[in-house]
C-alpha cells in the first residue's frame, strides 16, 4: 500500500522533549464542527459514526460548511442526520444520486454529496449511481458499505461477501444460490465520467486516517469540477453480522476487506493499476 | 375592434406548456420520453438553456423525479412529467416529496383519462393528495401551468397538471405572458448549503426528523400535514358551470373531453333538451359543494369520462344520493392506446346523453 500523503495528513509525531505548545484537552472539552451533540440510536461498535465524523471533518477542513448540501439515503446512518449540522435533503432508498444531480445543477457552487449504504446504493439504486457517474455529474457519492442490511436486522445485500452469514443466507452467502457480490468502486471506475474513485475502511486508526484523506481528495476533485467522485467506506456492523462487538473491526478487515480491497482506484480521471493502489 | 396584434402565436400544446412554465420561472426540467409527453420534454430541452436553466434527459422516470426533487429542494421552480405509466414509476418519490413539503409541478400527459384515480388519490404510499389541475384547452393550460407553480410554492405542495394527447398535440393561438398570482412567502426552507455549522441548518425531511434531537415527533408532523391538506381542500376548488340554470340534466366532464361535451350540449339544446355542463378544473380538491349546488334543479346527473368510471365516485360522493348519476363515458381507445378513441365525438356523446336524459339504457361498451 503506497499511500501518498499530503503533509497535513501525516500522523503527527508528538514532541516529548519540551512542554506542549497548548494545554492538553479531553474530548469533552470541545465539540467537533458541523456536529450537533446529542444522543443517537446506533449500536455499539457501529462503523458509521466513525465514517460520518470523517466526512463532516473533511467538509469543515475545506471550509465548506456553509456551502454544502448533503443528500441522505435510508439506512441506520439516517438516524444520525439529526446530528449533522449541514443543509440536508433526506432522499429515498437508491434515489440520492439523482436528487444530488438536481441540487448540484441548481447550486453549482455548493459541495454536493450523497451518503448511502450498500442496501441503498448497490441494491435499490444501482442504476442511479451508475447513470450519475456516467454523466460525470459534479457530485460526490459516499457509500458506507457493511455488506448487510443493518437496519432491518441483518439481511443480505448486493455487496455481501461469499460465506457471510445473514438472516436470509443463514449458512453463509453461496454463489450458486445467491450470486456474487458487486464490487461497486471497481465498476464505477470503468466509466469515463468518474474522476476519482477510492475505497477505505474504518476498522483501525490508519484506515480512518485513510478514509479522511480519500474524502478530502474526492471533495477537492468535485470543487475543481473534474467530474463524478466516489468514496466507498467499509464500516463495521457487528450487530448485523451476529458477532461480539469487539470482533467487528477484524471481521471487517479480514472478510469484507479481502473482497472489497481498499485503495485509490482512480485519480484525476486516470485508472490506477491494481499493483500500484 | 380587432384584437391588438400581439404576442398571440399558433402554438402546439406541448410547446405552450413549456413556454408557460418558463414564463412562470421554471428553470429545471427533466424527463424520460413517452408519448404523448415527449414533445413537452423536447420543448423544455430546446428552451431552458436559453434562459439559463437546465433540462436533463433522464435515464428513467425514477431518475427524473429524483432530479426534480433535488432541484426543487434548492428553492428553484422545477418540474418533471410523463404519462400515467411513467408517473406510476415516480409515485414513491412523489409521496416523499409531498411529506417533505417541497413545491414541484408534475405534468401527466396521460393517455386518455384512465389515470384519474392515480392523480387524485395520492397515487403512491402513505396518506396524502396532490393538487390536480385539468386544463380543457391550450389557452387554459397556459394559465393553469403558471397557477400550478404559484399554488405549489404557496402551499409547499406538489401540483399535477392533468393533460392528454389532445392537449399536448393541438395547436391554438395563445399569448405567453407571465401572470401574477400574488405574493409568496420567502423560501427560507430551501437548501442552499448556507446554514451549515450555524446550528440552524435545514433538513428537508419526509419523515419529520428535526435537527439536534433524537427521533421524531410523528403526531405533530402528521397533524401539520393533515391540517394543510384540509386547508387546501377548502381553498382550492376550481370549476366551471354552463347552462345549468334551467337544466334537467347536468353532464360532468373534465379536461379536453369537456369540450366535446360542450359541443354535444349545444346540439341537445337545439333539439330542446335542457342539458348543462359542470366542469371540474381542480380534480383534487374536487369541487363537491359547487357540483351539489349546480345540480339543485336537475333531475339527474350524467358523468362523462374516458375510462371505466373513476371520477363518478367523486360525483356520487358530492351528490350524496340526491340525484341519480348515470355514467355515459367508457373505455375508448385507438390502436396505439394513446387515448384518441371514438368517444371523442360530439355526435356519439350526444346520443348517449340523449339516452340518459330519456331514461333509456346507455350503451357503454369499449369503443376502439
Amino acid at each position: 500500500m503506497s499511500d501518498e500523503r499530503s503533509s497535513d495528513d501525516r500522523l503527527r509525531v508528538i514532541q516529548t522533549d519540551a512542554p506542549p505548545d497548548a494545554p492538553s484537552r479531553k474530548t469533552g472539552d470541545f465539540e467537533p464542527a458541523l456536529t450537533l451533540m446529542g444522543e443517537h440510536d446506533l449500536c455499539p461498535g457501529c462503523g458509521e459514526p466513525v465514517a460520518l465524523r470523517q466526512i463532516l471533518d473533511a467538509i469543515d477542513g475545506m471550509n465548506l460548511g456553509q456551502k454544502t448540501i448533503g443528500v441522505i439515503g435510508i439506512g441506520c446512518y439516517t438516524a444520525l442526520t439529526s446530528l449533522m449540522d449541514i443543509d440536508l435533503i433526506q432522499a429515498l432508498h437508491g434515489r440520492a444520486p439523482s436528487v444530488a444531480t438536481g441540487a448540484k445543477r441548481m447550486r453549482p457552487d455548493c459541495l454536493v454529496f450523497t451518503l448511502q449504504g450498500d442496501g441503498d446504493m448497490v441494491n435499490e439504486g444501482l442504476q442511479e449511481v451508475i447513470h450519475t457517474a456516467a454523466r460525470g455529474e459534479s457530485v460526490t457519492c459516499i457509500l458506507l458499505n457493511n455488506g448487510v442490511f443493518g437496519e432491518t436486522g441483518g439481511h443480505m445485500t448486493a455487496t455481501t461477501v461469499l460465506g457471510q452469514r445473514t438472516k436470509n443466507t443463514i449458512e453463509g452467502r453461496d454463489a450458486k444460490r445467491d450470486g456474487y457480490p458487486i464490487l461497486i468502486s471497481e465498476m464505477l471506475a470503468q466509466l469515463e465520467g468518474t474522476a476519482y474513485v477510492a475505497r477505505a475502511s474504518v476498522h483501525d486508526a490508519k484506515g480512518v486516517a485513510r478514509a479522511r484523506r480519500f474524502l478530502d481528495r474526492a471533495f477537492a476533485s468535485q470543487m475543481k469540477g473534474q467530474g463524478f467522485s466516489f468514496v466507498e467506506i467499509l464500516t463495521m456492523c457487528p450487530t448485523g453480522w451476529f458477532l461480539p462487538t469487539a470482533q467487528g473491526p477484524s471481521y471487517l478487515d479480514e472478510e469484507l476487506g479481502a473482497v472489497h480491497e481498499v485503495g485509490e482506484i482512480k485519480k484525476d480521471g486516470v485508472l490506477i493499476e491494481k499493483a500500484k493502489r | 375592434m380587432p384584437e391588438a396584434k400581439s404576442n398571440r402565436r399558433l402554438m402546439e400544446g406541448s410547446e405552450a406548456i413549456a413556454e408557460a412554465a418558463i414564463a412562470a420561472g421554471c428553470r429545471f426540467f427533466t424527463g424520460y420520453p413517452m408519448t404523448p409527453f415527449t414533445e413537452v420534454l423536447e420543448n423544455f430541452a430546446r428552451r431552458l438553456p436559453d434562459v439559463g436553466g437546465h433540462c436533463i434527459n433522464a435515464e428513467s422516470e425514477l431518475e427524473a423525479i429524483g432530479q426534480a426533487w433535488g432541484a426543487a429542494a434548492t428553492g428553484f421552480r422545477a418540474a418533471t412529467g410523463s404519462t400515467g405509466q411513467g408517473l406510476a414509476l415516480m409515485q414513491e418519490s412523489m409521496s416523499e416529496i409531498t411529506r417533505a413539503e417541497i413545491p414541484i409541478v408534475i405534468f401527466n400527459m396521460s393517455r386518455g383519462q384512465s389515470d384519474y384515480y392515480q392523480a387524485t388519490r395520492g397515487g403512491g404510499h402513505g396518506d396524502y393528495r396532490h393538487i390536480v389541475l385539468a386544463p380543457q384547452s391550450v389557452g387554459e393550460a397556459v394559465e393553469l401551468v403558471q397557477l400550478a407553480f404559484h399554488l405549489s410554492d404557496h402551499w409547499r405542495h406538489p401540483v399535477l397538471i392533468y393533460g392528454d394527447y389532445l392537449l399536448a398535440h393541438t395547436c391554438e393561438a395563445v399569448a405567453i405572458e407571465r401572470r401574477d398570482y400574488g405574493a409568496l412567502p420567502p423560501k427560507d426552507w430551501a437548501v442552499d448549503g448556507s446554514l451549515g455549522g450555524t446550528g440552524r441548518s435545514r433538513n428537508l425531511n419526509p419523515i419529520g426528523m428535526e435537527k439536534g434531537s433524537k427521533g421524531i415527533d410523528p403526531s405533530a408532523f402528521w397533524q401539520k400535514l393533515w391540517e394543510k391538506e384540509q386547508r387546501i381542500e377548502a381553498a382550492e376548488q376550481r370549476f366551471e358551470v354552463e347552462d345549468a340554470d334551467d337544466a334537467e340534466m347536468l353532464i360532468v366532464a373534465f379536461g379536453t373531453l369537456a369540450r366535446f361535451a360542450r359541443a354535444s350540449i349545444a346540439q341537445l339544446r337545439a333539439e330542446g333538451l335542457k342539458v348543462g355542463l359542470f366542469r371540474p378544473i381542480s380534480l383534487w380538491p374536487f369541487p363537491s359543494e359547487a357540483l351539489a349546488r349546480a345540480a339543485k334543479g336537475c333531475r339527474l346527473v350524467a358523468c362523462l369520462e374516458q375510462n371505466a368510471g373513476q371520477m363518478i365516485d367523486d360525483v356520487r360522493l358530492a351528490l350524496n344520493g340526491s340525484h341519480p348519476v348515470v355514467p355515459i363515458g367508457g373505455i375508448s381507445t385507438d390502436a396505439a392506446s394513446f387515448g384518441i378513441g371514438p368517444l371523442l365525438d360530439s355526435e356519439r356523446i350526444a346520443s348517449r346523453a340523449r339516452d340518459a336524459h330519456q331514461g333509456r339504457p346507455v350503451s357503454r361498451g369499449v369503443v376502439a
